[in-house]
C-alpha cells in the first residue's frame, strides 16, 4: 500500500528511571513478561506491515533492541534498526533517517504504544482525504484504578492536558495545544475558526503517537525548520497552524494549472480535475482555497490535517510514565487481556507450567507467573506480574505489583503497588509500598519503604 | 435471416431520419420553431406516443444486434454520419475497425515461452535457500536497493533467511526479481533438458502464428485483420475470401462472424458483474458475502418492496474497510482509495465516479507487472475483475462505470500477444486517456455546444441537483453573454444543488434556489428544464438522481420542455419501466438525521423499532413521455432515438 513504517523506540528514558537502566532501554521494559516494543511490532505484523524501521536513541540501546528483535522476530519481520544520538527528539530522529524514507506516505508509530487500533484505519483516513498528516487520537486513559488509587500520586500531579480542536465532522484537526501551553491562554486561530464556523474543543483525547505523514511534506518541514525537535510539540502544531496558508509545495502543480483561467476550457486535464473537484463534497480547505466568492484567480494553498479517533472500545495507552507502566501491566493481564496474546487459565491467570508453587500458596486472578519461578509456602499473589526465574520465599504477599526477572525475595516480605526490577534482592521481612526498586538493588532485611524510588547509585 | 431483416427495413428509414435530423441541423434553426421537436412544448406529446409504439418493435434482441452490426461498415448509417460529425466537431471518429481477434491458442504459446524462466526461478530459489552464506549477500544487496544513500547510522538487521523472503514478498520483491533474473540467466543452460518439450511446442506455436500473420498481411483489406484473428479456429482462406463481398451476406461470412462473435458475447456476460443480483435470495447473498472483502451487515428494517436491492448498515462498513487497509493485498492502493471515497460518499456523480475509477485503473496498470507464468491479457483481466468486485462492494456500479469497464476489458482482450508488456501497458493507458477525453470531456463540450443553442435571452432555466454537463452548459452560456436566470432545485439529503449554486453564483449567474417541494410554484416562470442523467435506457427512460422524474413531470404538466444532457457512453441497452426493479439504496441514516438540527432528530433509534422502515432511494426512472429531447454527443435526439444510438454506436463505444 506504499506505506513505510517507522517505529520510534526511544532510548533510556529519564522519566522512567529507575525502571530503565543501562541494560533495559524503555522499549524492552516488560509488559506481562514481554518487551513493550513487541506489542507494537505484533500489531504491525497482524496488519501485514512487515517492513519496518526501528529508530533507537543511542548506540547501546540500539544494540540491545536490535539483538532482541533479531532473536524474537527472525523469519517474521524485516526490521532495520537505526541508532540516532540521544536527546535528538522525535523530529530529529526522523531527520536522521530522512534518506531512508522512500514511500509516498510514512506511518510513524511510537514504540511504547500498547493498543489494538488497526494502523490501517489511520492510513485509510489519511489516504481518503489526501491529508498531509493524520494523527490518531484516543480517549485519555483512566490513570490508576480505584484499588491502586493511592499509588503514583506524584505522577498525577504532572498530568498534562491536551486541548484538541476538531471540526464538526470530527475529521479534521483544527487546533492542538498540550502541556505547558494549556496553562496559559489558549489561542485559536481566527482564520481557521472563520472558515470552519464551528470547532469542537476536546480535552478528553490523547495523542496516541501514531501518525501518518505525507513523506514529501514531512521531509520538507524537517529540512526547513531545523529547530523542530518533536513531532508532537513542533511539527504537528506547525502543520495544523498553517493549514489554511500552506507554504508547502504539495499544491504547486495545481496552482499552476488554475493560474491561467482562459486556458482552462481548452486543456482537458483541467476540465477533468475540475469535474472531479466539483463532484466531491468540498471540505472547508477547498472552500477557503477558492476564496470568498467561490473563484479567485490565485487559489490559496491549503493542506489537510486529519484525525482518526479510536473508538472507546479500543485499548490504547502509551507507556511513558511509571504510573502508565503499572497500569498497562495491570490491564494487559486484566481488562485488555486480548492484547497480551496469552491464553488464560480457568482461574483467569497465567502460571507457567515450569513454575513451582509451595503448599498453601495462592495465585489470584489477573496474575502472571513466569517460567522457572519458584514460590515458597503460604504465599499470596494478587493482580501482579512475576517474571522469570524468580525465587520467592515463604509467607510473601505480592499485591498490585510487578516483579521482573531473576528477583530474589526473602521470607515474610510484603510488596504492594510496587515495581521490582530484574536481579533485585529483597532480604527477609521487607515491606514495600508504592516503591520502585531499580535493577540489581539489594534491600536490607526488615526495612520498610513507602513511596520511594530505590536504585543503585551510579558510579 | 429474412425475418431479422424485415423489421430493419421498416424501421431504418424512420430512425435514421430522426437520428440525423438533430446533428445535421444548423444551430440557428433552433429558434424557428415547429419542425424541431423540442423548440416548444406541444410537440412533445405528439412525438412521444408514436415513438413509444415504435420503440419496442425497433429494438432487436441484443445478440442478433451484434451479429448484424458485425456485418460491417458499409451497412451502418454511422458511416455517412461520422465524417460529417468529424468535420464539425473535429472529433476523431472511430470508424469500425474490426478488431483483431484473440486466438485462444496464443496464450498457451506465451505460457510455454515463459516456462523455462519459471522453472529456472524455482530451482534458483531452492539453491539460495540451501546455501546459507547467500543470506549475507542477500542482506547487503537488499539494503542497497532500499536505501540508496544509506549511512552509518543504520544497523540493518535482516532476519529473514532467503527462503522466507521468497514467500513473503514484502520488501525484498525487487531484490528477488533481480535475483531470479540473474539466476535464470545463469541456470538456463543446465535446465535445457527439462524444458525441451515445452520449447519445442513454443517453437511450433510461433511458427504457426507467423504463418497466419503472413497470410493476414497478404490480403491488405481492413477485414483481413479479422480474418487473421479467426484463422485460429476457422479456415483463414475462407475468411479472406469472404471479406470483400461482405455486403451480400454469404453464409460463410455470416457463420464466420458469428464464430468470432460468440466469445465476445460470453465476455460480455462475464463483464457485467451480475448487476442485478436479487438480494432477497438468501442463499446467493450468503455466497456473495463469503467472497466479499468488505464485511457487510445488512440493514434490518428494509422496505418490503425494495428487498431485492442491497442495503447495508453504512455505519459499520467504513471503519471495517479502513481497518483492513494493509490486509487487502490484491487491491491496488489507488483503487482502494477510490473505493473508500465511494463508500464515504466523497465522490458522487456518474462522470466523476467513472473518471476516478478509470484513473485508479490507470494507476494500477502502471504498476502492473505480469507474473512469470501468466499471460498479461488474462491476468490483467482477472485483476481488473477483482478491482471491480471490490468497488461494487463499496458502492454499486453506475451504468456509466459499467460501460467504461466493458470498454477497458474489451481493450485488454484485444491486445495482441506480440506486444511486450510495456507496450501493452502504454496502449491501455492511452486508451483509457482517450476514453476519458473523447467519451466524457469532449462529449460534454459537444453537448454544451448543442444545448447552448436552446438557450435564448430572457430564459429562465431550471435544473435539478448537480449535473456536471448542465453546469458546463450554464457556465458556457453565461460566457457567451446570454442573458438568463437559473433556478436550482435541490432536495435532501445530499443537497448537491448547494454546491452547484455556489459555483454558479461565483461565476456571476443570477440564480434562484429552492427545494423540490416548491417545484410546482417555481415552474410557472420557467421556460426550459435542463437535467442531467445517470443513464438513458433504450426505451428512452431517463435514469437519474431521485427527484428528476418529479421535476420532469411537473414541467410536462406546465408544458415546459425538458432537455436531458447525457453523454452517449452512459446509454444502456437495458429497458426499464419503473424505478423499483433496479435501483440503489442509500444510507437510511442520511434521511433520518439532519445535520446541525439535534432538536428534530426524532428518528434517532429508528433501527430498533420494527414497524418503521426508511427508504433512501438514489435513482428514479423518468418515462420518455416527459422528456422532450435528449442532448448527447451525437446531437439532439428525441428519446425514441436512443435505441438507434445504442445499436449503431455500441461497437464504437467498446472499440473506440
Amino acid at each position: 500500500m506504499d506505506f513505510q513504517v517507522v517505529v520510534l523506540a526511544g532510548g533510556f528514558s529519564k522519566t522512567l528511571v529507575p525502571l530503565v537502566s543501562k541494560e533495559v532501554p524503555k522499549a524492552l521494559l516488560p509488559v506481562a513478561n514481554r518487551p513493550v516494543l513487541s506489542y507494537v511490532l505484533e500489531l504491525l505484523e497482524q496488519n501485514n506491515l512487515k517492513d519496518l524501521i526501528v529508530v533507537v536513541e543511542s548506540e547501546s540501546a540500539a544494540l540491545l533492541i536490535g539483538g532482541w528483535i533479531s532473536s524474537a522476530y527472525v523469519d517474521r519481520l524485516h526490521v532495520e534498526v537505526a541508532a540516532v544520538p540521544e536527546e535528538i527528539g522525535t523530529a530529529g530522529a526522523l531527520r536522521a533517517i530522512d534518506h531512508h524514507l522512500t514511500a509516498s506516505d510514512i506511518l510513524v508509530v511510537s514504540g511504547d504504544l500498547v493498543c489494538d487500533v488497526p494502523p490501517g484505519a489511520v492510513a485509510a483516513t489519511h489516504r481518503r482525504h489526501d491529508a498531509v498528516v493524520t494523527t490518531m487520537l484516543c480517549s485519555n486513559p483512566v490513570s490508576g484504578s480505584t484499588e491502586s488509587g493511592s499509588s503514583g500520586g506524584k505522577d498525577k500531579a504532572k498530568k498534562h492536558y491536551n486541548i484538541i480542536g476538531l471540526d464538526p465532522t470530527k475529521q479534521f484537526l483544527l487546533h492542538v495545544a498540550s502541556g505547558v501551553e494549556v496553562e496559559k491562554d489558549v489561542r485559536v486561530q481566527k482564520s481557521i475558526l472563520r472558515e470552519v464556523g464551528q470547532m469542537d474543543i476536546r480535552a478528553d483525547l490523547m495523542d496516541a503517537h501514531m501518525y501518518a505523514f505525507k513523506r514529501s511534506v514531512l521531509q520538507e518541514v524537517l529540512n526547513q525548520k531545523e529547530a523542530f525537535q518533536s513531532l508532537r510539540r513542533d511539527v504537528l502544531p506547525y502543520l495544523v497552524r498553517s493549514q489554511l496558508r500552506s507554504e508547502l509545495l504539495l499544491n504547486g502543480v495545481q496552482s499552476e494549472e488554475n493560474g491561467n483561467d482562459k486556458d482552462a476550457s481548452q486543456n482537458p486535464k483541467i476540465v477533468l480535475s475540475q469535474l472531479l473537484a466539483n463532484a466531491s463534497t468540498p471540505s472547508f480547505h477547498e472552500l477557503h482555497a477558492l476564496g470568498p466568492n467561490g473563484f479567485s484567480l490565485s487559489p490559496r494553498k491549503t493542506h489537510k490535517c486529519c484525525v482518526y479517533i479510536a473508538s472507546k472500545s479500543n485499548y490504547c495507552v502509551r507507556l511513558n510514565t511509571i504510573q502508565a507502566f503499572s497500569d498497562i501491566n495491570r490491564d494487559v493481564i486484566g481488562d485488555a487481556s486480548h492484547i497480551s496474546g496469552y491464553s488464560f487459565s480457568a482461574q483467569n491467570n497465567i502460571i507457567d507450567p515450569s513454575a513451582v508453587l509451595g503448599s498453601k500458596t495462592t495465585v489470584g486472578p489477573q496474575c502472571m507467573l513466569g517460567e522457572g519461578s519458584q514460590m515458597g509456602d503460604k504465599c499470596s499473589v494478587k493482580k501482579s506480574v512475576i517474571g522469570r526465574h524468580c525465587r520467592i520465599g515463604s509467607n510473601v504477599k505480592i499485591v498490585n505489583s510487578i516483579v521482573m526477572n531473576h528477583v530474589t525475595i526473602g521470607d515474610g516480605c510484603s510488596i504492594q503497588g510496587s515495581v521490582v526490577c530484574s536481579n533485585v534482592q529483597l532480604l527477609e521481612r521487607v515491606v514495600l509500598k508504592d516503591c520502585q526498586v531499580g535493577a540489581g538493588f539489594v534491600v536490607t532485611a526488615g526495612s520498610e519503604h513507602k513511596g520511594e524510588s530505590l536504585a543503585k547509585k551510579e558510579k | 435471416m429474412e425475418t431479422r431483416r424485415v423489421p430493419r427495413a421498416v424501421s431504418d428509414p424512420k430512425v435514421r431520419q430522426v437520428g440525423f435530423f438533430a446533428p445535421g441541423a444548423p444551430p440557428d434553426r433552433s429558434q424557428s420553431g415547429p419542425p424541431h421537436p423540442a423548440s416548444s412544448s406541444p410537440p412533445v406529446s405528439e412525438i412521444s406516443p408514436s415513438g413509444n409504439s415504435l420503440s419496442p418493435v425497433m429494438i432487436p434482441p441484443p445478440r442478433h444486434l451484434s451479429a448484424d452490426l458485425a456485418r460491417g461498415p458499409h451497412f451502418s448509417p454511422a458511416a455517412p454520419l461520422s465524417p460529417m460529425r468529424a468535420a464539425r466537431d473535429s472529433i476523431p471518429v472511430g470508424s469500425y475497425n474490426p478488431s483483431e481477434f484473440v486466438a485462444p491458442t496464443a496464450s498457451e504459446f506465451t505460457d510455454d515461452a515463459l516456462s523455462p524462466n519459471w522453472t529456472a526461478r524455482r530451482s534458483n530459489s531452492g539453491k539460495f535457500a540451501s546455501s546459507l552464506p547467500a543470506g549475507g549477500f542477500d542482506m547487503s544487496s537488499l539494503k542497497q536497493n532500499n536505501f540508496p544513500a544509506s549511512s552509518l547510522t543504520t544497523v540493518s538487521i535482516v532476519n529473514m533467511p532467503p527462503g522466507i523472503t521468497e514467500k513473503d514478498g514484502g520488501a525484498g520483491v525487487e531484490v528477488q526479481k533481480e535475483r531470479s533474473k540473474t539466476g535464470s540467466k545463469a541456470s538456463l543452460k543446465p535446465l535445457k533438458e527439462q524444458t525441451t518439450k515445452a520449447e519445442r511446442r513454443a517453437i511450433q506455436e510461433a511458427q504457426r502464428a507467423a504463418k497466419a500473420a503472413t497470410k493476414g498481411d497478404g490480403s491488405k483489406t481492413p477485414a483481413a485483420s479479422s480474418g487473421l484473428g479467426s484463422s485460429a479456429n476457422a479456415n483463414p482462406g475462407k475468411a479472406a475470401k469472404a471479406s470483400p463481398q461482405k455486403k451480400d451476406n454469404s453464409p460463410v461470412a455470416a457463420s464466420e462472424k458469428r464464430g468470432s462473435d460468440r466469445p465476445q458475447d460470453k465476455d460480455r456476460k462475464k463483464d457485467v458483474p451480475h448487476p442485478r443480483m436479487q438480494f432477497d435470495d438468501k442463499s446467493r447473498v450468503e455466497k456473495a458475502k463469503k467472497r466479499s472483502v468488505v464485511k457487510q451487515t445488512e440493514a434490518k428494517n428494509r422496505v418490503e418492496l425494495f428487498r431485492h436491492l442491497p442495503q447495508y448498515e453504512h455505519g459499520t462498513r467504513l471503519p471495517e474497510l479502513e481497518s483492513k487497509l494493509f490486509q487487502l493485498d490484491p487491491v491496488h492502493p489507488a483503487v482502494y482509495k477510490v473505493g473508500l471515497r465511494y463508500l464515504a460518499g466523497d465522490i458522487s456523480g456518474g462522470n466523476a465516479r467513472c473518471i476516478a475509477m478509470l484513473q485508479a485503473f490507470q494507476e494500477s496498470i502502471k504498476d502492473y507487472s505480469t507474473p512469470p507464468e501468466k499471460a498479461l491479457i488474462r491476468d490483467l483481466t482477472s485483476k481488473i475483475n477483482s478491482y471491480v468486485s471490490f468497488l461494487i462492494e463499496c458502492r454499486p456500479l453506475s451504468i456509466s462505470m459499467g460501460n467504461a469497464i466493458r470498454f477497458l476489458k474489451s481493450k485488454i482482450a484485444k491486445l495482441s500477444l506480440a506486444l511486450s508488456e510495456s507496450e501493452a501497458k502504454a496502449i491501455l493507458l492511452s486508451d483509457i486517456d482517450r476514453f476519458i477525453n473523447e467519451k466524457i470531456i469532449l462529449a460534454d463540450k459537444v453537448i454544451v455546444r448543442h444545448a447552448v443553442t436552446k438557450i435564448r435571452d430572457g430564459d429562465v432555466l431550471l435544473t435539478y441537483g448537480s449535473s456536471s454537463a448542465v453546469e458546463l452548459l450554464l457556465i458556457h452560456a453565461h460566457e457567451l453573454g446570454k442573458n438568463f436566470r437559473v433556478v436550482v432545485v435541490d432536495s435532501r439529503p445530499k443537497l448537491e444543488g448547494k454546491l452547484l449554486l455556489r459555483r454558479l453564483v461565483g461565476k456571476g449567474i443570477s440564480c434562484t434556489y429552492t427545494h423540490i417541494n416548491a417545484v410546482s410554484y417555481i415552474m410557472h416562470e420557467v421556460t426550459r428544464v435542463f437535467l442531467g442523467a445517470s443513464s438513458v435506457l433504450s426505451n428512452g427512460t431517463v435514469y437519474s438522481r431521485v427527484g428528476t422524474a418529479c421535476v420532469a413531470m411537473v414541467a410536462h404538466q406546465f408544458r415546459v420542455p425538458v432537455l436531458i444532457c447525457c453523454e452517449a457512453y452512459k446509454f444502456h441497452e437495458r429497458v426499464q419501466l419503473d424505478s423499483i426493479c433496479s435501483n440503489e439504496l442509500g444510507d437510511p441514516d442520511m434521511i433520518a438525521k439532519v445535520p446541525g438540527r439535534k432538536e428534530i432528530d426524532s428518528l434517532d433509534d429508528w433501527a430498533n423499532s420494527d414497524n418503521l422502515q426508511l427508504l433512501n432511494l438514489i435513482y428514479d426512472a423518468t418515462p420518455s413521455d416527459y422528456v422532450s429531447m435528449i442532448i448527447t454527443d451525437y446531437g439532439m435526439i428525441p428519446p425514441t432515438s436512443v435505441p438507434v444510438i445504442v445499436r449503431e454506436y455500441r461497437r464504437e463505444h467498446l472499440w473506440t
